[in-house]
């Protein structure tokens, strides 16, 4: 039966979504019985080939191939029936339903009577025992899904994923919910599974795990493969420097802006949801770009949502321009000058029923009523005024300032929902992950855009994920790795490296 | 989008297929019976419509919003009895209040209102502080404001009959016509007016359809969207009271069972009138539309003969046609 050596193959897959190409003809082959290791940076194309495996998006280009033969995949369906499945970054089991019913959901085994199919509820019981028992796994199987816990549902995941009869397991971030025993108890199943023959992808930004359980590892940047090898002969410094390694162009304005005094000072901020940030402590300069790296889930949207009073905060000081100030609700950040850009313009950025118009001057006309009434009614001149003035100054592409956001290409939604921000004259804005989904045009508009504003003197914080954005823009880079502030670099030093190490260690180091 | 479309068939269908409908319908009956076309029948359909316009612009104010609205008919019910009790002759055979004078039409009024906008704030702070999905609380405040009626009506000497005996005063307000055109119609069409300046010239009417349309992102830009919520449901409490009364007055009577199904008709002819049940979308003129052209089927299907059941089965069939419209022009813009 063992034809080919590689259980799994992809062959020059490429994958395009509008304006940006994911994956650019990526070879990628996973060998049997084995953890092979699929690394790169947020958006270098991982989850994108996974997707692509499991049948939920289909390549532009390549071949897929299982077992030495070609498949295609046309949905999930067809994946799970060669024996691929996958586990999901975010894990959702049918809360309300138990564990038997999650793991065979889609395929409950019935006993027919009277043309009617019955669910045959021992069949249930026992098939879920014995899989759950084989991978020692300790689940009750009538347990409700919804009050198992995190580390019980990955494993109820695996456990679906193994009654597949899976050849091929894709885990994408199996262990970010988990603590270290559950993720030891993760391990041993994995150990459990390969010894079976069944290879395991793994995704994951936690070099150290990587190290101790992948035999292979294929390191991604940029949509492309970088290259495979083996684990033993990798280290952090090899992997890191291979996942960041890329050339630093011409990508950004000239820094001209010279930081001030301090403008913003959070003392011991803690969130009051105990799994976000706790114990931050931030300056922030005028005429500054602050820039907030780290990886998906160490709470970077959390802390800057926390200044903004959107989330509420357990202790902690907010020290404006050396005046303790109490932040509760955004209307609070906004008299107090303060604006947020959000991270996801669809849901809580751009307002897609309304006009170029009405998005730019939703904010201060909340902020100033009085600035756009004539009388007890709107002064539509002085709306169309503003909204004008800033279509033309950050030259927003749109026919009319009439027409409906939700008609414009992403860069210029976000640059719509800047010049909202613009409009109130803040002095400090914060901008979470400000290019994200945007092409590189637009992109660098944006840049030049905070680079007038930082000679302004208003300070910026920036999220980003994007590592060459930060080294970039930034004057200072604060990282945060699990809701802690890991360290503060100074641009001038700072190095993909240095960020990377941050971003995956609790530990300080200050280097100021 | 481009401009060279905009005026294609297909595009005056999508956007222009009720006023379409309802022209064919209305020239149909006007041939099938000629006396349809005169100004008397005019009257009549937009006296009967009055009070459902208010209801469906109180209902209005909740669908851009983003919530729904349940209670509108029950409250219109409660605000006709509570009004109807307060107008009463002084020598009416069962009068609800033995011993209250008569009073001046203001007062019935104002008690309507206030009812109406007790139970729209009960809603709003149901939706907006206990975060009950509106479709639940609007229900559940429906159940209370219809129980409470019929407790009220209920209360000896009166017994849950049909109140009657309203003063000459209070039943001008629905009857009375200035330049013969009937007072009724004027508020209905005055409440129109407010209605389009609120939403469309005022910042409040702005941060409503900013709520409804996002209202994280609402949320984020500083607009509070608690207020926004109760304010919205006190508003149309507040339509809801004041059309309850003229219910009470036009109709020179009122019981428990009055406004039944009226919330239904109001969301209805909101949809109808093109706004959209996830928030952020709506017209006065779209919603005055949509109220008239059942009112004109209502009218119309009777004024041939048909039998009045025979409306609901057109309302249905026109409900169900003009969501599908919207839902093609939609589908088609993502």
């Amino acid at each position: 039966m063992q034809d080919s050596e590689f259980i799994l193959e992809m062959n020059h897959i490429s994958k395009s979504f509008p304006g940006v190409k994911a994956l650019d003809d990526v070879t990628f082959k996973v060998r049997r019985g084995v953890v092979h290791a699929l690394m790169g940076e947020n958006g270098a194309g991982k989850s994108t080939l996974m997707k692509c495996a499991f049948g939920l998006y289909h390549p532009n280009e390549g071949e897929i191939r299982f077992d030495g033969q070609p498949i295609r995949l046309v949905d999930t369906r067809d994946a799970l029936n060669y024996g691929i499945a996958m586990i999901h970054q975010e894990l959702q089991p049918i809360r309300t339903r138990s564990t038997m019913e999650n793991v065979w959901v889609g395929r409950i085994p019935y006993r027919k009577m009277m043309g009617i199919h019955w669910v045959d509820d021992q069949k249930l019981y026992s098939d879920t025992k014995k899989l759950l028992d084989e991978l020692e796994i300790n689940i009750n199987p009538r347990t409700k899904a919804g009050s198992l816990s995190a580390s019980h549902c990955q494993l109820l995941e695996i456990a679906r994923a193994v009654s597949y009869d899976a050849k091929v397991i894709i885990m994408d971030e199996p262990t970010s919910s988990l603590t270290e025993v559950e993720a030891e108890l993760l391990f041993k199943i994995i150990k459990k599974l390969t010894d079976k023959g069944v290879a395991i992808i793994y995704i994951s930004h936690k070099i150290d795990e990587i190290l101790k359980i992948a035999q292979d590892v294929t390191i991604m940047r940029d949509g492309k493969i970088v290259g495979t090898w083996p684990a033993e002969e990798l280290n952090t410094d090899v992997i890191v420097k291979r996942m960041v390694g890329r050339e630093m162009s011409n990508r950004f304005p000239p820094k001209k802006h010279i930081p001030g005094e301090v403008c913003l000072e959070i003392k011991n901020f803690s969130s009051a949801n105990e799994h976000s940030f706790q114990d931050v402590n931030l300056l922030l300069h005028k005429s500054e770009i602050l820039g907030i790296g780290g990886l998906v889930g160490a709470q970077r949207t959390e802390l800057v949502e926390s200044i903004f009073g959107l989330r509420p905060i357990k202790s902690g000081k907010l020290i404006l321009n050396g005046k303790e100030t109490c932040i509760r609700k955004p209307k609070d950040a906004i008299s107090n000058n303060i604006a947020l850009v959000t991270e996801d313009r669809r849901l809580s950025g751009i307002i897609s029923k309304f006009s170029v118009m009405e998005n730019i001057i939703l904010a201060n006309q909340t902020a100033n009523p009085k600035t756009y009434m004539k009388g007890l009614f709107l002064d539509d001149k002085k709306r169309k005024a503003d909204a004008e003035k800033y279509v033309e100054a950050l030259s927003i592409k749109t026919p009319s300032i009439r027409t409906l956001i939700q008609y414009l290409s992403g860069g210029n939604q976000q640059k719509t929902v800047i010049s909202r921000w613009m409009l109130t004259d803040p002095e400090i804005l914060i901008l979470d992950e400000p290019t994200r989904g945007i092409d590189v045009g637009a992109k660098y508009e944006i840049y030049c855009l905070m680079e007038q504003m930082a000679m302004e003197g208003k300070a910026i914080i920036m999220i980003s994920s994007e590592m060459p954005e930060l080294l970039g823009m930034s004057d200072r880079i604060a990282v945060m790795c699990e809701g802690r502030l890991s360290g503060v670099l100074d641009s001038k030093t700072a190095t993909d490296e240095k960020v990377m190490f941050l971003a995956s260690s609790y530990e300080y180091a200050m280097e100021e | 989008m481009e401009n060279s479309k905009k005026y294609s068939l297909r595009f005056v269908l999508e956007n222009y297929a009720l006023y379409i409908i309802m022209a064919l319908m209305i020239i149909i009956i006007g041939m099938m019976s000629p006396k349809f076309f005169s100004l008397r029948v005019l009257r009549d359909i937009l006296m009967q419509s009055s009070t459902r316009i208010i209801v469906a612009m109180g209902c209005m104010f909740i669908l851009v919003s983003g919530s729904a609205d349940l209670s509108g008919g029950r409250t219109v019910g409660l605000a006709a009895v509570v009004a109807g009790s307060l107008a009463q002759k002084a020598d009416y055979y069962i009068k609800f209040w033995p011993s209250l004078p008569e009073m001046p039409v203001i007062v019935p009024l104002i008690a309507a209102i206030l009812i109406g906008l007790l139970v729209g704030l009960a809603n709003g702070f149901s939706v907006a502080k206990l975060k009950v999905p509106s479709f639940l609380a609007t229900l559940g405040w429906m159940m209370v404001a219809y129980g409470a009626n019929c407790l009220y009506s209920n209360k000896p000497p009166n017994n849950s009959q049909p109140l009657g005996g309203f003063l000459k005063s209070f039943t001008d307000l629905g009857t009375a016509s200035f330049l013969s055109v009937p007072y009724i119609i004027y508020i209905a069409i005055g409440v129109c007016i407010v209605v389009h300046l609120l939403l469309t010239k005022t910042c409040l009417g702005r941060e409503i359809f900013a709520a409804g349309s996002n209202s994280e992102a609402a949320r984020v830009s500083g607009i509070n969207v608690f207020k926004i919520q109760m304010i919205t449901f006190a508003i149309a409490g507040v339509c809801y009271g004041l059309a309850g009364c003229l219910e009470a007055a036009r109709t020179g009577s009122a019981t428990s069972t009055y406004g039944n199904g009226y919330e239904m008709d109001a969301i209805a002819s909101c949809i109808v009138g093109g706004c959209s049940l996830t928030g952020g979308v709506g017209n006065v003129f779209g919603v005055f539309f949509g109220v008239l052209i059942f009112n004109v089927i209502n009218y119309g299907l009777t004024f041939i003969g048909l039998s009045s059941y025979w409306q609901y089965v057109v309302k249905g069939l026109i409900i169900i046609f003009a969501v599908s419209i919207d839902m093609r022009k939609y589908r088609r813009n993502d």
